[in-house]
């Protein structure tokens, strides 16, 4: 059977939703981080098959970049949840209301 | 040269007013006395009297037709297709006014320096003062309508400024509002009066309206109308039934400015209203009888209750309203002349009588009421005679000034074709009250034992000298007017455009008759009152007798009472309301709800601000959703 | 040449452990299941022809980011992950995921209509022209170090910045002030 790349996009839409659906949902904040790197994955995904749709390179040499500034992200988030422990003495993400008025 | 007759006065109140205003007001500045301001003051209203003068030379010289001096000032109001010019006119009429005016007052003007001497404000005074004399010249000096009610405007307001002179005191601050508020009624009436005249004739210049008026009435202009609406606002101006009760309050000012303004000027800018328009009243006899109707009845009312008063000034003040009422009356009869003819001679005696009652209440140390004074005769001698001298030409005494115009107006009344018997007899019982009461006042005051508390001494010369040069005028004022020679009527003929015609059957015999007629009965009167309160006791039973009718002419009628009740209450009662309901209830609220509104708004928006990231999260979610929707919607 | 079969299968999976990543309960089992979905992943890519980016994928992702995460799980602890898998109430719960199926079909719907979805463009680089070059690895690097060389660079930057700051925060307190 044919492949449509509109299959692709949707594939990748639905990864992203799944991640998305999950940061609203979870209160801990490691399981957010990693529905992050859901939802970079999924638009990494998007950028893969636009360059296959499209026959054009530029579409991988985004996503390898992607890749690489998201694992930043990542480590950057991880050490912030850590002293967020340290101060916190837990991950829970309900009681962080700094931003309320 | 016609402005000058303006601008000195005026600019006497400049430079007082600054002055005051910068230097005098200030704390701890050293206040002047009266005597430079006053001076200052005399010296401006000195200077207009002085170009007055050389006016009425000037018109003099000129034949009689034409005696006319126009200065225009400056171009006014130009819009569409009204224009006017500010200009000023000097004629007959308006100079007559001018020599009295500024004459009279630069004597008040000295009687102040001595009146006002421990005042604090002097300043304050003599720069109202001042102004006062330049709006009252202007209004007389104005060639058309809007700029005489300029001036009629500005005497209004310096009227109120100097009744409440005093303003510390409430009840004189009120006397003053009174006054403005009072006035204010006629002016409406003057200014649609204004209106009616341009829509008719097209012109609001007084020689215009005077020459255009007939052929107006030919096209069907309401002139009994606008005769009557600019008599409205003669009775608000000069005090006739019923907008005459602001000026028996007007009394808690000053005594020289109740002289000035409320005996000799202000009072009969109506009288000149009258006269400038006379030839449109002549036209409508209806408005005719009304004023002389009214006149009349004012002369009659005020009379009567000018007998129930203790208080001087009071007494005055009633007596200068039934003498205006006099002077509508002759202005109703087709006798103009007549009226300013009694302006004038007015002006001498009823100022006299202020400025020497004035001078009994300085000596007096404040008291006003006749019935603690008495004996003063012997200590204040110079007040004494030229009292007495405004006394017997008021009362109608030949051959003092006031009997002629009193009696110029009685023949008039009598034999003109708008007048009647009827507006003579009311006259005659009015020239009848005018003898009592006045005789009443001056036994009261100067003869019989003394019954004063206070040493009595006699006033400085500044307030004695204008005394005397009153009381010559008083005496010899009249001769200008002699029936048979007339001068004053020739003078005046062509401005005013009046017939001498009377009514037929009446002969020319008749004028004599009715003058010895009046001459005896002004004598009758005075000698029986001075006989009647020769023994004050006699005086006091009589009163007890009739005291129902006593307390009622004491009471002025309750007029004032009535008003307040039907007018005044209710007026307030309603303004109340509407603030309570309406600006507070309604406006103010809606205006509150309007925040209210805010505050609310915000509260609710604040909600949304949990703090919490993924309920932000969410909410960009719907967005992006609703986005998406919206683009699908076109797209697919 | 596509395999449709290794694209539906790898996609499928791939959907179905990233949803147990996202809504798993034990946090380690999260983690596991984050590393399937990755491994998933670099399978799509495999057969969308992209495969450098399908190793790199299992490189960096599963083998180091989601190290990564299994450590500071581990430094932490299960124990003290209160609401692990709880959400955030069910009303929440339920708007959040009712908003994102809406905004899914929405998606679907506008790949499927458009052009963008359906069509497609012919550039140089079609799966011939790749193979005839030498492969995507060797296509792909010459770009990067070609004409992507200026963001090859600064995403180095960026990930020396990364580790810059990772460590700061890292430091014990009492050492900070002195370094």
């Amino acid at each position: 059977m044919k492949i449509d790349p509109w299959m692709v996009q949707a594939l990748a839409a639905g990864i992203f939703m799944i991640g998305f659906a999950g940061v609203l949902v979870r209160r801990n904040v490691i399981a957010m981080l990693m529905c992050v790197e859901l939802m970079l994955n999924a638009a990494n995904m998007s950028f893969v098959a636009y360059a296959w749709q499209h026959a054009d390179m530029a579409g991988q040499a985004v996503a390898v970049f992607v890749m690489a500034v998201a694992a930043a992200g990542a480590a950057v988030g991880l050490a912030i949840v850590v002293s967020l422990f340290r101060a916190l003495r837990s991950a829970d993400t309900g009681g962080i209301t700094l931003l309320k008025e | 040269m016609l402005a000058m007759i303006i601008v000195a006065p005026l600019a006497g109140f400049l430079l007082n007013g600054l002055w005051y205003f910068f230097v005098q007001s200030s704390r701890g500045a050293k206040k002047a006395g009266s005597t430079s301001t006053g001076l200052l003051a005399t010296a401006a209203v000195f200077l207009s009297f002085v170009a007055a003068l050389a006016g009425h030379i000037l018109l003099l010289r000129m034949p009689s037709g034409a005696r006319v001096i126009e200065q225009k000032l400056f171009g006014w109001i130009h819009a569409g297709g009204f224009a006017l010019d500010f200009v000023l006119r000097l004629d007959p009429l308006s100079s007559l006014f001018c020599l009295v005016i500024t004459g009279v007052g630069t004597l008040i003007h000295i009687y102040s320096i001595g009146y006002m001497s421990k005042d604090s404000t002097p300043g304050r005074y003599f720069a109202y003062l001042n102004l006062f004399c330049a709006a009252m010249l202007l209004l007389v000096l104005g060639a058309s309508m809007p700029v005489m009610f300029i001036g009629w405007e500005g005497v209004g307001l310096c009227s109120y400024l100097l009744i409440g002179y005093w303003h510390s005191d409430i009840l004189k601050a009120a006397a003053g509002k009174k006054a403005f508020i009072v006035n204010r009624i006629g002016d409406l009436g003057f200014v649609l009066g204004m209106f009616v005249i341009y829509r008719h004739i097209g012109s609001l210049d007084f020689f215009a309206i005077s020459s255009g008026v007939s052929s107006a009435v030919g096209a069907g202009m309401p002139v009994v109308a606008a005769s009557l609406l600019l008599f409205a606002g003669c009775v608000g101006k000069s005090a006739q039934i019923p907008l005459y009760v602001w000026l028996p309050d007007a009394m808690a000012g000053p005594t020289p400015v109740s002289a000035l303004i409320h005996a000799a000027t202000m009072v009969t800018g109506g009288v000149y209203l009258m006269a400038r328009v006379s030839p449109m009243l002549m036209l409508s006899s209806g408005a005719m009888l009304v004023i002389a109707g009214v006149g009349a009845a004012t002369a009659l009312f005020a009379g009567a209750i000018a007998f129930g008063q203790n208080d001087i000034k009071k007494i005055l003040a009633y007596s200068t309203i039934s003498q205006l009422g006099y002077m509508f009356l002759a202005c109703g009869v087709g006798a103009a002349g007549a009226g300013v003819f009694h302006v004038i001679t007015h002006s001498f005696f009823k100022a006299l009588l202020f400025l020497g009652a004035g001078s009994v209440i300085h000596a007096m140390g404040g008291e006003q009421d006749i019935r603690k004074m008495g004996g003063l005769r012997g200590a204040m001698p110079r007040t004494f005679i030229t009292f007495a001298a405004a006394w017997l030409a008021i009362s109608g005494i030949p051959p003092l000034s006031g009997f002629f115009s009193k009696d110029e107006i009685l023949w008039r009344a009598f034999s003109s074709p708008f007048g009647g018997r009827i507006f003579w007899a009311a006259g005659m019982l009015a020239a009848v009250m005018t003898a009592a009461y006045m005789t009443r006042l001056f036994s009261l005051v100067f003869l019989g034992g003394g019954r004063a508390s206070v040493r009595v001494h006699e006033s400085p010369a500044t307030m004695t000298v204008p005394l005397f040069v009153l009381g010559a005028l008083s005496v010899a004022g009249g001769f200008i007017g002699i029936p048979g020679m007339s001068a004053i009527g020739h003078w005046l003929e062509p401005v005013l455009g009046q017939t001498q015609a009377s009514r037929p059957g009446i002969g020319h015999s008749a004028e004599w008759v009715l003058l010895a007629s009046s001459a005896a009965v002004a004598a009758a009167v005075v000698w029986v009152t001075l006989k009647f309160y020769e023994k004050p006791a006699r005086a006091a039973g009589f009163r007890q007798k009739g005291r129902v009718v006593a307390d009622v002419l004491e009471n002025k009628f309750y007029i004032d009472e009535l008003y307040g009740a039907m007018l005044v209450r209710p007026l307030v009662a309603i303004s109340g309301w509407a603030w309570k309901k309406i600006d507070d209830g309604m406006i103010d609220s809606a205006v509150l709800c309007a925040g209210r509104i805010s505050i609310a708004a915000g509260a609710l928006a604040r909600k949304l601000q949990t703090g919490q990231l993924q309920a932000y999260a969410l909410a960009m979610l719907f967005g992006a959703l609703a986005l998406i929707g919206y683009l699908v919607h076109g797209l697919g | 040449m596509m395999n449709a079969a290794a694209f539906f299968l790898f996609g499928g999976f791939g959907l179905a452990f990233s949803a147990m990543a996202a809504f798993g309960r034990n946090m380690v089992g999260c983690a596991f299941s984050l590393v399937m979905a990755f491994f998933c992943f670099a399978g799509v890519y495999a057969a969308l022809g992209a495969h450098l980016v399908a190793v790199l994928q299992i490189f960096v992702y599963a083998g180091a980011v989601m190290v990564l995460f299994v450590f500071v799980i581990m430094i932490i602890g299960s124990r003290r992950m209160t609401g692990a898998g709880a959400g955030q109430g069910r009303f929440v719960t339920g708007a959040g995921v009712l908003a994102a199926g809406a905004a899914l079909v929405l998606l679907i719907k506008v790949f499927r209509g458009s052009a963008v979805g359906t069509g497609r463009v012919s550039g140089p680089f079609t799966a011939d022209a790749v193979a005839a070059a030498g492969g995507n690895t060797r296509v792909l690097s010459e770009l990067l170090f070609s004409e992507y060389a200026l963001p090859f660079e600064l995403v180095t930057a960026v990930l020396v910045a990364a580790a810059v700051c990772a460590v700061t925060l890292l430091i014990p307190k009492r050492e900070r002030s002195g370094s």
